[in-house]
């Protein structure tokens, strides 16, 4: 009797563990925002005139790829600590012309719709103000239940005209640019953010700025010393 | 009965845990709660996957294991029985050198530490534990 009174409390046990831990799970899942679609297929129209985002002289001797994911929390420390100084000593000085492409991992709900909403910026020429203000602002929209909103209020604050930007939104109709660039990362043999590709060979993590200095200094002398 | 009884609650956990970094993994949940900050990196390496099979998946396919065993191990007609004692020491033994491998190589090869992998590895440390008291229990008779 003792043994029978004993085993029911250990299944009220388990059932609480279980139905509390399976609300908790279902809890993290519920309230996910608009997504845009992954795995679509990509159109000639998709990629077409467009080969991604880019700062620099179109005639600079060094191209500098980066792969990268809004929401992947090294892809922020790069850019908002590292970027600053790339752009201020190698792009604005002539040396790299930078191309940015999306590389959305599957473990990130949102890196998909903000890399849409810097597309969307990007109709209206202000991609690169948009792509900081993500950057700056994922310690705060990655931990909301729909970020759209954090990220419309970024649009507004660089200026966008928001009828024009909720259109484009609502119209995923960056989802195949977006998938292109994902799977020109894998075809290029990418497999974690950021990565870098320099005069053909990929630079995993974070960079140090200075590290890249020094690699595109001694890239350009080659460069110059072959000709 | 207590030993197996804390098997099966320790399975739950484990279940959990498991299913939760399945999840974050295939993005259905947003950031992991994740103090050390290790968790994305952990879960970004090729070491995610054992044998093309998600860890966390094989983890939680694991703790379903012990589950059944240890609630069939606490029925009346199985209680006085050694054989689910050998079973769970078999299964936690062999989840234990699983979960071993798994830290080396966060400790060694990937250079970061998973909270909730670490919590998963103390749960199977823990199952083990138990395992081998209830094992004695019928050594001693």
């Amino acid at each position: 009797m003792a043994g029978t009174s004993a085993l029911n409390r250990f299944y009220l046990l388990l059932l609480v563990l279980a139905v509390g831990g399976g609300g908790v799970l279902y809890w993290q899942t519920r309230g996910r925002g608009p997504s845009i679609p992954a795995n679509v297929v990509v159109t000639v129209a998709d990629t077409a005139g467009f080969s991604g985002y880019y700062l620099g002289d179109s005639a600079a001797p060094v191209l500098i790829t980066e792969y990268a994911d809004y929401e992947c929390p090294a892809c922020q420390t790069f850019d908002v600590v590292q970027f600053p100084d790339v752009r201020r000593q190698l792009i604005e000085t002539g040396k790299v012309r930078w191309r940015y492409r999306d590389f959305p991992l599957s473990i990130h709900p949102y890196s998909r719709v903000a890399a849409h909403s810097a597309a969307c910026a990007n109709d209206q020429s202000h991609y690169w103000e948009q792509h900081t203000r993500l950057y700056q602002g994922q310690g705060q929209w990655a931990r909301e239940a729909d970020p759209t909103g954090t990220f419309r209020e970024y649009g507004k604050q660089i200026g966008l005209d928001l009828a024009a930007y909720d259109a484009c939104m609502k119209s995923a109709k960056y989802a195949g640019r977006i998938q292109a660039s994902y799977d020109e990362g894998l075809k290029v043999g990418v497999a974690s953010t950021p990565t870098f590709l320099i005069a053909g060979r990929l630079y995993e993590g974070v960079q140090n700025s200075d590290e890249l200095k020094k690699l595109v200094d001694s890239l350009a002398a080659a460069d110059a010393a072959s000709r | 009965m207590k030993f197996r009884m804390g098997v099966a609650l320790l399975s739950v956990a484990g279940l959990l845990i498991s299913a939760y970094l399945w999840m974050f993994k295939h993005g259905y949940i947003g950031t992991l709660a994740c103090g050390s900050g290790g968790c994305e990196t952990v879960q970004l390496s090729p070491y995610s996957s054992f044998l093309g099979v998600d860890v966390a998946l094989i983890g939680f396919l694991g703790y379903v294991v012990f589950l059944v065993v240890s609630l069939a191990s606490v029925q009346p007609a199985w209680l006085e029985r050694p054989g689910p004692s050998r079973l769970l020491l078999l299964l936690s033994a062999g989840g234990l050198l699983f979960a071993g491998y798994l830290t080396g190589l966060e400790l060694f090869v990937i250079h970061a530490i998973c909270r909730w992998c670490a919590a998963s590895a103390v749960i199977v440390l823990l199952i083990f534990v138990l395992a081998v008291l209830d094992h004695r229990r019928f050594a001693r008779r």
